[in-house]
């Protein structure tokens, strides 16, 4: 299996792949039949290949290797909250991109807001993915767009960024304000900030 | 100089610290969950801290080009204390972390029956979960403390070399180096060891399985002891390749006998371009 498609050399090793195949059939036996918890403390196998995956996959495929876990085992949101409240920042970021495959409705949100709290530019990025683009409510989604500014995520990271900056005056003054902000204490305006405030316009009205 | 400090708690310092150690060389750590200072009133506020040292602590320390891991366990002190104990059970949750790269702080500080059973049990767990343990010796009667932990150990099916005795000195390394166990010695302003002591110690026992730390925590310590001692040490007459093995190489081998030890990072340079945790997380 190729973890990523856009560098050829870049595969699986071949222990990594037989862990891999074994963690899989795990995590679709879990989605066939999921298991009942018998204790907080004790973890269905495939959570703890969940756990495992930087370490027998490489930190590089960890994002892949794990996303695709929680896409075979059909983890449920209740199963995705205790994953993320349980997870290292990796796992947890792992959670959050796997959210828009798994997630349809909001029931998620608590843990991109959670995310969203921190000062990680690991979690950060992973928090403003398709999920937070298609659920996360005006006020929240505009101040994690002004928190990417902020903590140097680059805003090509926010999922669906024109369509929902589009028309959003709110958040146009909350950038014009930052950059004020900015300029008043003699720092440089991020190039990030314009493009985004130009986001706001419309073309024809610009 | 490349200088992997393999016992350091650095949810107790700043990111000076952080910048003053990558300057000195610091590029590895490894961070031991253990006492705060305050006491902990519930097991919840155990997993805040491990989940601390899994999460924000190697975030803040890639920020300064330094790879972090951490040893995770319920120390000695708080093993006395009931409300404390549940943690471990909870523990196998989180040795199977990916950046967990040993059981510790485990070991005795006042010898009570409470410490025997965690001690017992979190050697079990190192056991269960591949990985070695960091095992503090007592400040408090360390002669027999040393002895006690040696016989627990070697009652336990954990093999010696996969034990590192932590905090040693000139009375207890021969005991310790018998035992089969790597060796080590935390570097402190004034209690502990200091670094002409240790270049004495090593003159004396070799470079062999020895390991130096810092152990800089809340308390007066200095995070730059690692680095005074690879100075002392080439100052004394030790070559280049002592020095790298004891402050590199050693803690390496050590840690890597958990499989888990990841040790290249991105230099800090590029993490530092428009990133504002660096200016305290505005
Ligand atoms: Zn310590």
């Amino acid at each position: 299996m190729t973890a990523t498609r856009e560098d050829p050399d870049d595969h699986l090793h071949e222990a990594a792949e037989a862990w891999l195949h074994d963690a899989l059939a795990e995590a679709a036996q879990a989605a066939a039949a999921p298991p009942e918890p018998t204790s907080p403390y004790v973890s269905a196998s495939w959570e703890l290949r969940f756990a495992a995956a930087g370490r027998h996959c490489g930190p590089r495929h960890a994002d892949f290797v794990r996303t695709l876990l929680l896409r075979t085992a059909r983890a449920d949101p209740d199963t995705l909250t205790r994953l993320y409240r349980h997870g290292t920042a990796a796992e947890r970021r792992a959670v959050l991109l796997a959210l828009p495959a798994l997630v349809p409705g909001p029931e998620a949100l608590p843990l991109v807001e959670d995310a969203l709290r921190t000062h990680d530019t690991r979690l950060l990025a992973a928090a403003v993915g398709p999920y937070a683009a298609t659920h996360l409510p005006p006020h929240a989604w505009r101040h994690a767009v002004l928190k990417c500014l902020f903590t140097g995520v680059p805003v090509d990271t926010v999922a669906d960024l024109p369509r929902r900056a589009r028309h959003d005056t709110e958040l146009a003054r909350m950038l014009r304000d930052h950059a004020d902000e900015r300029t008043a204490a003699g720092r440089p305006v991020p190039a990030d900030l314009h493009r985004v405030l130009a986001l706001t316009v419309p073309p024809e009205e610009s | 100089m490349r200088i992997f400090d393999p016992h350091i708690h650095m949810t107790s310092r700043t990111t000076d610290d952080y910048q003053a150690m990558y300057d000195a060389g610091v590029r590895a750590l490894v961070e031991p969950s253990f006492w705060l200072g305050q006491p902990r009133t519930a097991p919840a506020s155990f997993f805040d801290y491990f989940d601390s040292l899994l999460g924000w602590e190697p975030f803040r320390a890639a920020q300064y080009g330094i790879a972090h891991h951490c040893t995770l366990a319920l120390n000695p002190k708080e093993a006395n204390d009931p409300r404390c104990t549940p943690v471990l059970d909870a523990l196998p949750r989180y040795l199977v972390k990916d950046s967990v790269v040993a059981v510790g702080e485990i070991g005795y500080d006042s010898m009570t029956p409470a410490e025997d059973t965690a001690l017992a049990a979190q050697l079990q767990l190192a056991v269960d979960h591949g990985l070695p343990a960091l095992v503090h010796t007592p400040h408090r009667d360390k002669l027999a403390g040393l002895r006690r932990t040696v016989d627990v150990v070697r009652e336990s099916h954990l093999p010696p070399e996969r034990v590192l005795l932590d905090h040693l000195n000139e009375t207890t390394v021969k005991e310790a180096a018998d035992s089969g166990a790597w060796l080590g010695f935390s570097i402190y302003p004034d209690t502990k060891m200091d670094e002409d002591r240790m270049v004495a110690v090593l003159r004396s026992h070799g470079t062999e399985r020895v390991l130096v730390n810092s152990a800089a925590d809340w308390g007066r310590s200095d995070p730059l002891k690692t680095r005074r001692v690879g100075d002392a040490m080439l100052a004394a007459g030790f070559t280049d390749d002592d020095v790298d093995q004891v402050l590199w190489r050693n803690p390496v081998a050590f840690y890597g006998l958990s499989g888990r030890l990841h040790l290249d990072l991105p230099s800090p340079a590029a993490l530092h371009e428009g990133n504002s945790v660096l200016r305290g997380g505005e």
